[in-house]
């Protein structure tokens, strides 16, 4: 048997998702010489198979800032990567159906105006009709962001990594990573085929991240969740944003095509081991009473398809950003809960800065992973 | 008709999906063995394709249908005489990975959980991609045959183009009801036969089916319908609908004129349940077709979940019913419940009635101009993408029929690539030139049929069984 050669690079990347595939094209674009490894193919998991909303409305405010940056590279990326992935602008909205939720609503775009954010308006009722004419009656008002958008997440996803190729990044996919071990300065990642070595690994294994970072002496209770979506048959054009509900779970979209996708976080079953997902149809009652409530059009809407995928979440529903808190050369970038999709270029873009020169300016404080080190179920 | 929630069945030892030869056999043996059996099936009755609505057929539509259609009728006898319950107009659109059924009856979804399960799903025909093969006007064989069975219509102005035993079997039908089709397009290339002569050791011991397929073929020609051979180049003609169809057969094109085109190229064995579940499947090179592994009793790869019929390859309405007859006695006997029946006789019986395979097979495998369309043609007809964009999608580095499908939704739309499914793998496969095994297939999604949102809102499940 022929021992298998070791590949030297400057940055390891475990995982080929939006994140993985993000960091290495802003890193190769930066000149680090980037191996990314990915257990199964590009977007196979939660960044290939999401909703595609490109969304800051309603975020953590602790997310917001990064989120910004995220979408003014979203706004580029089509020139960035060759590829329209997809993408359009269109306004993410967050519907009230009662008062008590229009006010919550309402102190929340308060708030963000007075940390300098005024991306989230406040609609009222006639202002929602005239931008939702199928909109039920007994919906209030709510906010909105007018230049979010949406993706094709398989799409943008394929196409940064071609992108991240072109930038000189070598993507290797099919290669589990067995173990990460430091030996004498440099990270060895060995995968069931070959072993790679490097002063860097960044670590955006999504559901499965949790096991690298462990297994590093980090604490990082990343649980595998399977949120689960419809998508109907297709319908006469009647919805031009993305929407939420304040008070339940809904994310529901319309998509150029007529379709409707039809989502919003109930969850179904993950089995990462065997990287599988399993829809459970009654935990969706709810969500498809919910989308008929909140668009009547929809009782006479078809499901033709319906689609979960693996995805990690965090205890306190916000990402690992950052270095690790453990290991010179060894950083995070997972855990997104849910909501990752739009991060990924912002992200991206943090990380290669963070390595390449060892800080960086955006705040990403509130994401170390130490804070789960004597607090392992923290919530927010 | 079981309407109500509370008397509809909750559990069963055994449900079989599908009430074709495989399923009603199935039933019937299961029923015998003391079982409690449910057959969730599509249907209004009994039958699957092959015997659908055999027991409404009038003598006038029998004798069109002729005698191996009425065979039907006995085991839907035998069916509705046993203690196996039937549900008709129930269309399983999930199965949980513990056995747990979602099906849709009449505008309500249920829930069955059953110990075992035999899927009995029968076939899909396999789709044609030649020019044109989407306008309005082209139709497939196999649809002919539902309306003559069903409603006893006979299509008048048809052209029928394609190979394989059901397209003789059609056009002798539509001559018995005085409508034969216009022409035959015979599209078995040349030297096909030579292939075949290894396997006609096996096709003398299946004379019987050989000389049903040559009876079939007399009963054309005497009803006068031209009939070319070795056609190819086929395109249906229109601007927007079926005008006729062009091909050139015997070095000379020609232009037929006709208000439907049928086409057809056989049939494959229908992959939803079986894919949904996650079942291991083979290629299989002389058919064509995925296959679900399975052992010589039916179960596959997945837990106390069995295949019987054509749904495990195409094996025809005989052995269809001898499978499901196996995979009954062998649950009952993992159940602990003995039978007189013995697997050795009805093993026996597959052998013997599969020796024509291998000619019929080798015979009739579909034409390359079938397998491999060119770039211009439409392959996923839900979302009208060509063969040109999956090729392209390919050299940009998408690995397989998932990728391909996220990237440019083939296979997304209401049929959830039933009908393009093969055709975009085995055009990855040879794009990449890897095998069919590597490529492997659609992950299959939920619902495997249209769901009204509606319905799924009232769902009834069944308590904690589902979570």
């Amino acid at each position: 048997m022929i021992a298998s050669s070791k590949i030297s690079a400057d940055l390891i990347i475990i995982g080929g998702g939006i994140h993985g595939c993000c960091a290495a094209m802003f890193a190769a674009q930066r000149g680090m010489d980037v191996v990314v490894i990915e257990k199964d193919t590009v977007g196979r998991h939660a960044s290939g198979v999401n909703a595609g909303g490109v969304r800051r409305l309603g975020r953590d405010f602790v997310e917001v800032p990064i989120s910004q940056h995220s979408m003014d590279l979203w706004y580029k990326l089509s020139d960035l990567v060759d590829d329209d992935c997809g993408f359009q602008i269109a306004p993410q909205i967050r519907l009230a159906e009662t008062t008590e939720e229009m006010e919550r609503l309402k102190q929340r775009v308060t708030q963000l105006q007075g940390m300098g954010f005024d991306h989230e308006i406040v609609m009222d009722q006639a202002e929602l009709r005239r931008r939702l004419p199928a909109v039920s009656d007994h919906v209030v008002g709510g906010i909105g962001s007018l230049r979010d958008g949406f993706a094709q997440p398989y799409q943008t996803t394929f196409a940064i990594s071609r992108r991240a190729k072109r930038d000189g990044a070598r993507i290797f996919e099919n290669e589990a990573v067995r173990q990460v071990a430091k030996v004498s300065q440099l990270w060895e990642v060995s995968t069931d085929q070959n072993t790679y070595s490097a002063p860097n690994v960044l670590n955006c294994a999504g559901a499965w991240a949790g096991r690298i970072a462990e297994s590093l002496g980090e604490t990082a209770p990343v649980e595998a969740v399977a949120p689960m979506m419809l998508v109907t048959s297709r319908l006469p054009h009647f919805c031009d944003a993305v929407i939420g509900v304040a008070g339940r779970p809904l994310s529901f979209k319309q998509m150029p095509n007529g379709t409707v996708v039809v989502g919003g976080g109930r969850l179904g079953r993950a089995d990462p081991s065997k990287n599988l997902s399993e829809m459970i149809f009654p935990e969706l009652r709810l969500t498809a009473a919910t989308a008929m409530d909140i668009f009547p059009i929809m009782a006479k809407a078809t499901i033709v398809r319906s689609w979960s995928g693996v995805e990690g979440r965090m205890p306190d529903r916000i990402p690992v950003i950052g270095p690790s808190g453990t290991h010179k050369g060894l950083y995070h970038a997972f855990g997104f809960s849910l909501h990752g999709f739009q991060m990924g270029p912002g992200v991206g873009d943090i990380m290669a800065e963070l390595i390449a020169n060892g800080s960086t300016q955006w705040p990403i404080s509130a994401f170390s992973i130490e804070r789960f080190k004597d607090n392992p179920a923290e919530r927010r | 008709m079981i309407r109500d929630y509370e008397n509809r069945p909750k559990t069963c030892d055994l449900a079989i999906i599908g009430a074709g030869p495989a399923g009603m056999a199935a039933a019937v043996t299961a029923a015998k063995a003391e079982l409690t059996v449910v057959i969730l099936d599509e249907g209004e009755g009994p039958g699957g394709q092959i015997y659908r609505d055999v027991e409404q057929s009038t003598p006038p539509r029998q004798r069109v249908l002729g005698p191996d259609y009425m065979a039907g009728g006995n085991l839907a006898a035998e069916l509705r005489a046993s203690d196996a319950i039937y549900l008709a107009r129930s269309t399983v659109w999930n199965i949980s990975t513990n056995r747990l059924i979602d099906y849709s009856c009449e505008g309500t979804s249920y829930q069955l959980q059953a110990k075992y399960i035999l899927a009995a799903t029968g076939t899909v025909e396999r789709a044609c991609p030649i020019p044109g093969w989407t306008k309005p006007g082209v139709t497939t064989v196999g649809a002919l045959q539902i309306l003559l069975k069903s409603a006893g219509i006979v299509e008048e102005n048809a052209i029928i183009a394609g190979s394989g035993p059901l397209l003789w079997l059609v056009a002798s039908q539509m001559a018995a009801a005085g409508s034969p089709p216009i022409a035959i397009v015979e599209t078995t290339p040349r030297g096909r036969f030579q292939a075949a002569l290894p396997h006609i050791l096996g096709a003398v011991r299946g004379h019987r089916y050989l000389r049903k397929g040559l009876s079939l073929i007399r009963k054309v020609r005497a009803a006068n319908v031209p009939i070319y051979t070795g056609a190819t180049e086929l395109e249906v003609l229109g601007e927007f609908e079926a005008t006729g169809l062009r091909f050139v057969s015997k070095g000379r094109q020609h232009s037929l004129s006709a208000r439907r085109v049928a086409l057809h190229q056989g049939v494959v064995p229908n992959p939803q349940i079986t894919r949904l579940l996650g079942c291991d499947h083979r290629w299989d090179k002389m058919q064509h077709c995925f296959r679900p592994v399975t052992n010589k009793r039916g179960l596959t790869s997945f837990e106390n979940v069995y295949v019987a019929g054509d749904g495990g390859g195409i094996m025809g309405a005989v052995s269809a019913a001898l499978q499901g007859r196996l995979a009954s006695l062998d649950i009952a006997r993992k159940l602990g419940k003995a039978l007189a029946d013995r697997p050795a006789r009805l093993e026996a019986g597959l052998t013997k009635d599969g020796a024509v395979r291998p000619f019929l097979e080798a015979l009739y495998a579909p034409a390359p101009e079938f397998i491999s369309p060119s770039d211009d043609v439409k392959v996923c007809r839900c979302e009208e993408i060509t063969a040109g964009a999956i090729r392209k999608a390919v050299d940009l580095g998408a690995p397989g029929p998932n990728q391909v499908k996220s990237y440019l939704r083939s296979g997304m739309g209401p049929c959830q690539g039933r009908v393009c499914g093969l055709v975009v793998a085995a055009i990855i496969a040879e794009r990449r030139d890897v095998c069919m095994d590597d490529i492997g297939y659609f992950r299959i999604r939920p619902p495997l049929k249209p769901l009204h949102l509606s319905e799924l809102a009232g769902f009834h499940p069944l308590g904690e069984l589902g979570q």
